[in-house]
């Protein structure tokens, strides 16, 4: 029963999903009429229309109206439960519904019971539309600073988007089919998905790849309804930064989990589907700088919307890549060329669609308050276009494959090389354009001042590169510029922070500090690990000592081992540098459900990098395979990436508050 | 320097910045694409296309049955990939990943020395059992010899 109480709720929150449409449509034709006299302008002068009413509707489409909030709610509670039944379904291991019997097994333990739910194609599927209209239910209860009728043709959007993705779970995706017989056993989930990170990887990531989708949906509002002000922009941000946030956590989460779980020592593999949520993250940061200068100077006003649309337009494009098969990996379960046409054709619609309102309405949006190309909104032009050009090259490299063998059958493979060369410099260029913008004035800076504030992130770049090409004359020129820069970024992200005060600062200057300092920690490890990291890989009898780096590893031993569903070869390494001995334990592991071999690394972290071991196969003469990597400071890539988060949550924590008291302030003025 | 736009300009001037930079990402991913792609080759179009050596290539295909043997140093490897028409010599020093096995499917990252031996730098796991590259599988489809694909039904 529970598999179709589950398929029940579905149904009854598609069924939802279409009233919702038709509501928002139905409102916004009977409102029309009585706000044609009201044409674009800012919502400052707008808000004189709002004693029309408390929602600034009147009559029928006030009525009309007060359902759509509701039936956005109850949207998403219905597909919540659905989901929750999916999963109550896997954590019972209930083996008369297919899915469960394809991906689950009574002897995997809970976490991974629970996990499995979302580790296969129909599951996730699922998760994604249930954060879709999750996101459409939080717009419908919390945003209250949107004009009212912005709201709804936002909600509308949410709706319209839920629709076909519904359409796409229900007719070809069905997590909830039935299997009969039932099968005595599941077949097990994937190995390397056995592991905490799946757990929290997909979810983080989801929230923030589909939480987008409000972005688009505020986009597709402020163009129905003409209303592309500071005020929408003001109302916008938050949803924004939340979803940045998400994605940047699960982009994170998602380059440790690689890093240790494939054992190959890499932490970005420019795979498509590592793509497939960089290109959104790129899209989202460059939505969120362009969407701060809207709001504080009404400025950027169609290049925002049209960064809305793009930022989940790249995110229905990885829904794409990773769910229609058209890639072989770990992510791409479905091999099934119906699915692919049907999302490629929810992709043309959507995007085709958002882009054509785009064109027809684009027209009537004002222009936006003017700046100096020396400003605070020329670096952030600056970086919206450096960030366009990177995702344009990402897009271009993970697409252009596909498209070359389905057009002419040719195959080939674009990888690290490229994005390496193509995409890189201009990477660093953006991480000296993020040191000098916020070190401007909004509308006008003089070259002067900004030369002389620019000046020590200078000299420490000069000096870095200088006793960096000393230390290691052997040096890349691109890690050894990324060093050098990540310690003028470093330097030049708190200089903000200079002659204020610290306690007076607002927390979303924090967070822009904090966000920007990751960045340059972040590059730093990256170039590190790229220029220093040293690798053996050796076949050592038990007892033989190998060196790597400032590291002494000794093969002690190799032990049989076993887990709840596994046995594994377990090496016992004893590392050691001036002095100290830590043990480390890598295993080759063996799980029988599916049957699978995989090698479980073992890492140390140091305070100035990792030792990362790997046991491979037994190479005869009691001799073990092993490869060994010392990474110097390769942590700081994912604390890096860690500190832009929390930077973005500070952010997001700062503007809440500060809508807060702007609110009660508006009120003890009323 | 800091010259006060026209108030006509300014929206142009974004709009063409934009386009500019669209033209330079769509043009510099082109430059880089014909330097830096690897193209796909199975063991039949090596035959066919005689590769020059030394140009990085991605070769798949299956893993020939009882054709792997392992080198005295313990880390290098010798097998034979084919794609059920051809068959190509393939050596690689490394930790072969987990789902590596004779019999399955193989990608590997590479190039060719004089002698026509291929020597990898990495051999790619694909994380699925059942993975097998597309045109490997359309190639063995032919000769009817498709064993995983068996197992891949047998799943649905």
């Amino acid at each position: 029963m529970i598999a179709e109480a589950g398929l029940a709720a579905l149904w009854l929150g598609a069924a939802l999903c279409a009233l919702q449409l038709v509501l928002v449509v139905l409102t916004l034709m009977a409102s029309k009429q009585v706000r044609s006299d009201v044409v674009e302008g800012s919502s400052e002068k707008k808000r004189g229309s709002e004693q029309l009413g408390p929602t600034g509707l009147v009559g029928e489409a006030l009525e009309l109206s007060r359902a759509i909030r509701p039936v956005a709610v109850a949207q998403g509670v219905l597909t919540l439960a659905a989901f929750a039944l999916l999963i109550l379904l896997f954590v019972r291991v209930d083996l008369s519904v297919l899915l469960v019997a394809q991906n689950d097994h009574s002897e995997k333990p809970f976490l991974y019971r629970f996990a499995a739910s979302w580790g296969n194609h129909e599951g996730s599927m699922l998760m994604w539309v249930a954060i879709l209209s999750i996101a459409g239910a939080a717009v419908a209860l919390l945003e209250r600073r949107l004009n009212e009728r912005t709201l709804i043709a936002t909600l509308g959007g949410q709706s319209a988007i839920g629709l076909g993705f519904y359409a796409f779970l229900l007719f070809a995706s069905n997590p909830f089919a039935r299997l009969t017989p039932p099968a005595a056993e599941g077949q097990g989930l994937n190995p390397l998905l056995q592991d905490p990170g799946l757990a929290f990887h997909p979810p983080t990531l989801y929230l923030g790849y589909v939480g987008l989708s409000v972005a688009f949906s505020f986009a597709i509002g402020a163009l129905v309804t003409r209303d592309v002000g500071p005020a929408f922009a003001r109302a916008m941000r938050p949803w924004v930064l939340a979803a940045w946030i998400f994605l940047t956590i699960g982009i994170t989460a998602g380059s440790y989990w690689a890093y240790y779980e494939l054992g190959w020592g890499g932490w970005w593999f420019w795979d498509p589907v590592e793509n497939a949520s960089l290109m959104p993250w790129l899209a989202a940061t460059a939505l969120l700088h362009s969407v701060t200068v809207l709001a504080t100077r009404d400025g950027l006003r169609a290049w925002t919307v049209m960064l809305g649309v793009v930022a989940f337009s790249m995110s229905m494009v990885g829904t794409f890549l990773v769910r229609s098969g058209i890639l072989t990996s770990v992510h791409a379960f479905a091999v099934d060329p119906r699915r692919g046409s049907f999302l490629l054709a929810l992709l043309a619609l959507y995007i085709g669609g958002a882009l054509a309102l785009f064109a027809l309405r684009i027209g009537t949006v004002r222009e936006g308050s003017r700046f100096d190309a020396l400003s605070r909104e020329g670096s952030l032009v600056l970086n919206n276009l450096l960030l366009s050009v990177i995702l344009g090259i990402v897009l271009v490299g993970t697409l252009y494959p596909l498209i070359l063998e389905g057009a002419t059958g040719e195959k080939l493979s674009v990888g690290p090389p490229y994005f390496n060369s193509a995409a890189g410099p201009l990477a660093l260029i953006l991480g000296a354009a993020m040191v000098a913008g916020p070190l401007m004035r909004w509308r006008r800076e003089d070259v002067r001042p900004l030369l002389k504030k620019l000046a020590p992130a200078a000299a420490l770049v000069i000096v870095m590169l200088v006793a960096v090409k000393m230390a290691a004359p052997t040096i890349g020129i691109l890690p050894l510029l990324g060093l050098g820069l990540s310690a003028g970024i470093c330097l030049g992200s708190i200089e903000p922070l200079i002659g204020r005060n610290l306690r007076r600062t607002p927390l979303f200057t924090w967070g822009m500090v904090v966000a920007h300092f990751g960045i340059g920690i972040a590059l730093a490890g990256m170039a590190c690990d790229s220029a220093f990291t040293a690798e053996r890989l050796v076949a050592a009898s038990v007892g033989q000592t190998v060196d790597v780096g400032p590291w002494r590893v000794k093969l002690a031993s190799v032990t049989p081992g076993f887990g709840p569903n596994w046995t594994s070869m377990e090496g016992t390494l004893e590392a050691s540098r001036s002095g100290a001995t830590t043990i480390l334990r890598p295993q080759a592991r063996y799980y029988w459900a599916p049957p699978t071999e995989t090698s479980e690394s073992a890492i140390l972290t140091a305070w100035n990098g990792q030792l990362y071991t790997v046991l491979g196969a037994q190479a005869g003469e009691g001799r073990w395979q092993l490869r060994l990597w010392w990474k110097p400071f390769v942590t700081f890539i994912w604390g890096g990436g860690v500190l832009v988060a929390f930077g973005g949550t500070l952010a997001l924590i700062g503007r809440l508050r500060r809508e807060r008291r702007s609110a009660k302030n508006r009120e003890a003025f009323a | 320097m800091a010259t006060r736009m026209k108030a006509k300009h300014q929206r142009l001037t974004l709009v063409l910045l934009a386009v500019a930079a669209l033209i330079g990402a769509a043009l510099l991913a082109m430059s880089a694409l014909k330097d830096q792609a690897a193209y796909f080759y199975t063991p039949s179009d090596v035959g066919r296309d005689h590769l020059p050596a030394g140009r990085a290539v991605r070769l798949g295909g299956m893993v020939t049955k009882g054709s792997i043997t392992k080198l005295a140093d313990g880390v290098t490897i010798r097998f034979l990939v084919t794609d059920g028409a051809a068959t190509v010599p393939v050596r690689f020093s490394g930790i072969v990943p987990a789902l590596f096995k004779e019999g399955s499917g193989v990608v590997a990252d590479g190039r060719f020395d004089s002698a026509g031996l291929f020597v990898a730098d990495q051999i790619l796991a694909k994380h699925d059992e059942r993975y097998m590259p597309p045109q490997v599988a359309g190639a063995m489809h032919k000769s009817a010899s498709l064993e995983t694909d068996e197992k891949a039904k047998a799943v649905k």
